[in-house]
């Protein structure tokens, strides 16, 4: 009950902290807007992603420009435009969402212990995320794929690989400054165990921080995963925007077909973008001498 | 008469409204004298200083009906020739925080010398042989003029700033805090030092401070302040044989004395008021046990009740009856409210 | 028995110079001794206040006494137990017996965490009481220290004054009920006119729940007004022990002689004598052999910056002093 009860305090205090700032407000519209549209997608699509449609003579629909009938246009074989955006974005979110929070949770992980606990654990949580920062992203996806195919998941992982480091070192700078606050000495000298001390008294001081790193964790991971699918790493049975764009590279149409083009691109930058806005919401309360007086 | 502040009101405006940091301050000191301003956090000394010297952030609103130095009116002076006229010359400040004021990556020599010459106009030279001389009066070895301020301790960073406030001999200096924070021995040298070079160059000094055991030992005269208004000034001896004023009476009872082991203290309850939109009445109103109606709507002025001594306090005529019943701890009280 | 003995406690710190320095030849290890060879006891219900300026130790003693931080040497000997053996229950049943009152009321205090959550925290974390009773003492303990406890419990540490939140932090040391209590400079960082309240707290409930108190303050007109016996430290070692009103009118060590020499009086007609000690305070780092004191001390002669540091030497009843020259100097 009382967690449900912080929840509910908690919720209620990041949508005050987003509204505060005008950016924000505006990426969470734009956020929720897509969020919506992907959930109810199934209601709202009028077509599957991969129907062939037929126009009213009869013949396959293929590149038709934006019409009173399909609203956002056709694709090269025949596939409403709209239908598939709509589909995509649930891809698109999932990753996009599950890539980040993964990525967050290790990174942040990381980064609080190694802060927290320096000497021996810091330096191999810190050698480890080195080692990983010089890993490229594409290779590595090229190389899971060529093992083991082109799925969902292994997109995630990839994401996933790239996109915690940064959160990690920003986590860990925090950590050591929180530290050394007489609180956590307090806290300590009340009895309470090291992992008490982290997730009670240390994480909710970087909570801002963490929220922050969230929206930008997600957005990177919705770029990266629109990469990789441009590129034709993506899951095949799942459609992104990414993947759209990816099929409109191979259908040679990309001069022409301007609609198939503009579309998912405006709605990645879009999603990507209000991301950001969110998470310049947090940067204000993380720093407090961005607000505005 | 050196300075002469007369209704000196300094407000800010904040997000919540406007702050009334200083209000109707009156207020003089003369020459060579010591004048003490006592205070607690948040009773408006920073900020009146600071109106002094000219180093509000904008935005502050300042008025007086008299703001002079030496007889001269300082209000229309430009900021610039403030700056190059009077400060430094002839009032100097010794801050608050030293470690705020010295820039680490320069040696402290230098940083008395640049303001010298933003100040004067005096070969380099001369000024090299003027931070000597201060640095032997203070009491610092020379080699120190050529260190950084991390190599200096406390108490030596301290007796750099007040030898960096006399390098131009000015006739005023204000010191805020200067001993706060300070171990009691190195507390001790330096208030002698001072008093040794007062005794060489005679100028006064506006020592602002909360330690009333410091502001007995220096002062001539004592003022206290107390939400943004002066509460009573008067000659120190007679501060502490006959104070007038609750809030001094108060004050009074809450310092322990390492000469009266075990004396009973006993604290003024409630806290500081909050300047927001300024106070009616008399500020101490809600913590003085002598209060009455007229306290909290009409705002006492500074009367003379003998020579030299000035409180304002609607009831200032029974000092003695309210001197003898605020050494009782039941007439403090009176107040559930925790401070 | 005493509440508290400590015998020999010594704390050093290593100073290892970072790599350029070493390039330079500068890079010899240092040593910061802390605290060397302090030993003391507090009885039952005593409040025993430690004195001394920055660098003495004072700090380092509170962080070895409530075990925060591990000694180099000595025995801390908590109700006849050595606190260094101690993990697991026996650990936990310490740290609810042995509580800290911090400085900074503003620094202190988990900014995240409400009224109730601070306090509750020492019992939560060491899983005392149920959540019922765990509510119950919580709020009793917050209307002891003076805050009544409908309006303050769900308040943040920014919605209070600095006497407040030292209140707070009053409770939440005292909750558990600890038989010690180490309060270090409690009252530095609040304004004068609230300290008496909070002095006069202390003293209540340290009566009233029995505990035993070291009181650590660089101010010696507050430690006269509230201690049974005081103990003043220098550079790492103790210079004297003894009840208050002897050590306060009767000092023995020059050290102690000085300091009290040196405290002001609210009293404009009282001036204070010069103190007769040579020099600046130094930093316990590399100490020379011999009485720490000895490079200040305007009675020091030879033998004392030789031979090793004088052990404490009765001058009253349970009256100490460390130096050597006791006898010939009163």
């Amino acid at each position: 009950m009382n967690a449900l009860i912080a929840l509910r305090r908690g919720v209620l205090n990041q949508i005050a902290i987003i509204r505060q700032s005008p950016l924000g407000t505006v990426g969470a519209l734009i956020v929720l807007f897509f969020v919506i549209v992907a959930i109810l997608a199934p209601f709202l699509a009028p077509h599957g992603a991969w129907t062939t449609l037929k126009d009213a003579s009869g013949r396959i629909a293929t590149l038709q420009p934006p019409s009173a009938e399909f609203w956002l246009g056709t694709t090269f074989l025949g596939r409403d435009l709209l239908s598939q955006m709509m589909w995509a974005a649930r891809t698109t979110i999932f990753i996009g969402l599950v890539s980040g929070l993964i990525s967050i949770v290790i990174g942040a992980n990381v980064g609080l212990f190694s802060g927290y606990y320096g000497g021996r654990i810091d330096e191999v949580l810190m050698r480890f995320t080195d080692i990983v920062y010089g890993m490229p992203f594409l290779p590595f996806i090229i190389v899971l794929i060529a093992l083991f195919g082109r799925s969902q998941s292994f997109v995630i992982l990839a994401i996933v690989l790239i996109v915690w480091r940064t959160s990690a070192r920003v986590v860990r700078a925090q950590t050591l400054a929180l530290k050394q606050r007489q609180f956590v000495l307090a806290a300590r000298a009340r009895g309470c165990s090291d992992l008490r001390i982290i997730y009670r008294h240390i994480m909710p001081n970087i909570l801002p921080l963490l929220l922050l790193y969230t929206a930008f964790n997600i957005a990177w991971s919705i770029i990266a995963e629109a990469g990789a699918a441009f590129l034709g790493f993506g899951d095949p049975e799942h459609l992104s925007w990414g993947g759209m764009l990816y099929e409109l590279w191979i259908s040679g149409q990309i001069r022409t077909a301007w609609w198939w083009f503009a579309f998912p691109s405006v709605a990645i930058i879009s999603l990507v973008s209000a991301l950001v806005f969110i998470s310049r919401a947090y940067e204000e309360v993380a720093n407090p001498r961005l607000r505005q007086r | 008469m050196l300075l002469e502040l007369d209704n000196l009101c300094v407000s800010y405006a904040t997000r919540a409204g406007p702050v009334h940091a200083v209000e109707g301050v009156k207020l003089d000191v003369g020459e060579n004298e010591v004048l003490g301003l006592a205070g607690e956090s948040g009773c408006g000394k920073t900020t009146l200083i600071r109106s002094l010297l000219r180093l509000l952030p904008k935005g502050a609103g300042v008025s007086a009906d008299r703001l002079a130095w030496k007889g001269h009116d300082l209000a229309p002076l430009s900021d610039r020739d403030f700056r190059r006229r009077i400060m430094w010359n002839e009032i100097s400040l010794v801050p608050q925080s030293a470690q705020a004021s010295l820039n680490p990556v320069y040696r402290v020599g230098d940083q008395i010398i640049e303001a010298i010459e933003e100040h004067a106009d005096m070969t380099p030279a001369a000024a090299k042989a003027r931070v000597a001389e201060l640095f032997d009066l203070v009491g610092l070895e020379p080699g120190l003029i050529s260190a950084y301020p991390h190599e200096f301790s406390g108490g030596m960073r301290q007796r750099a700033m007040i030898a960096m406030a006399l390098v131009l001999d000015p006739a005023l200096v204000i010191m805020d805090e200067p001993t706060t924070g300070l171990d009691v021995l190195v507390q001790e040298r330096i208030i002698r030092k001072v008093r040794e070079l007062r005794e060489i160059s005679g100028n006064s000094i506006l020592l602002i401070t909360h330690d009333i055991s410091v502001i007995a030992e220096m002062s001539d005269r004592i003022a206290i302040m107390y939400g943004g208004q002066i509460m009573e000034v008067a000659a120190a001896i007679d501060m502490f044989e006959e104070p007038v004023h609750p809030y001094t009476l108060g004050l009074k009872n809450a310092f322990p004395s390492i000469k009266q082991i075990g004396k009973p203290l006993i604290s003024i309850p409630g806290s500081p008021p909050s300047l927001l939109g300024g106070v009616a009445g008399c500020p101490f109103a809600p913590r003085c046990p002598f209060a009455v109606e007229r306290c909290r709507s009409e705002r006492p002025v500074l009367k003379e009740i003998a020579p030299g001594h000035t409180a304002a306090c609607h009831r200032s005529g029974e000092a003695e009856f309210m001197r003898a019943r605020a050494s009782e701890k039941q007439t403090w009280q009176f107040s559930k409210s925790a401070a | 028995m005493a509440v508290l003995e400590v015998r020999g406690l010594t704390k050093h710190f290593e100073v290892r110079p970072g790599f350029l320095s070493r390039l330079v030849g500068e890079g010899r290890a240092r040593t910061i001794k802390a605290v060397e060879d302090v030993s003391f006891a507090i009885a039952e219900g005593e409040i025993v206040g430690l004195a001394g300026e920055s660098g003495c130790g004072k700090s380092t003693v509170c962080l070895l006494i409530t075990r925060l931080l591990e000694p180099t040497a000595g025995d801390i000997v908590f109700n006849g137990t050595s606190v260094s053996t101690l993990h697991g229950d026996a650990l936990k049943t310490f740290r609810a017996s042995v509580q800290i009152i911090f400085q900074d009321p503003y620094e202190s205090l988990n900014p995240r965490f409400s009224v109730f959550d601070l306090i509750a925290e020492g019992p939560r974390a060491l899983g005392l009481w149920d959540a019922k009773e765990t509510e119950e003492r919580v709020l009793a303990m917050l209307a002891g220290v003076g805050l009544p406890p409908a309006e303050y419990r769900a308040r943040y540490p920014h919605e209070m004054s600095g006497g407040e939140r030292q209140r707070v932090g009053i409770a939440g040391a005292l909750v558990m009920e600890p038989q010690l209590v180490v309060a270090d400079e409690p009252l530095s960082m609040l304004d004068v006119s609230i300290r008496a309240d909070i002095l006069d707290l202390l003293r209540d409930l340290s009566q009233r729940l029995g505990f035993s108190c070291l009181y650590v303050s660089h101010d010696l007109s507050i430690l006269s007004n509230i201690a049974d016996r005081l103990m003043v430290m220098y550079l790492g070692m103790v210079a004297e022990i003894g009840p208050i009103a002897d050590v306060i009118t009767h000092p023995r060590h020059p050290y102690a002689t000085a300091l009290v020499e040196a405290v002001p009086a609210p009293d404009p007609r009282y001036r204070r004598p010069v103190p007769k000690i040579l020099g600046d305070i130094t930093r316990p780092i590399d100490p020379p052999p011999g009485c720490r004191f000895a490079g200040r001390c305007p009675h020091a002669i030879d033998i004392c910056r030789i031979d090793p540091l004088p052990g404490l030497v009765a001058v009253g009843k349970d009256h100490f002093a460390a130096c050597r020259r006791l006898g010939e100097l009163e």
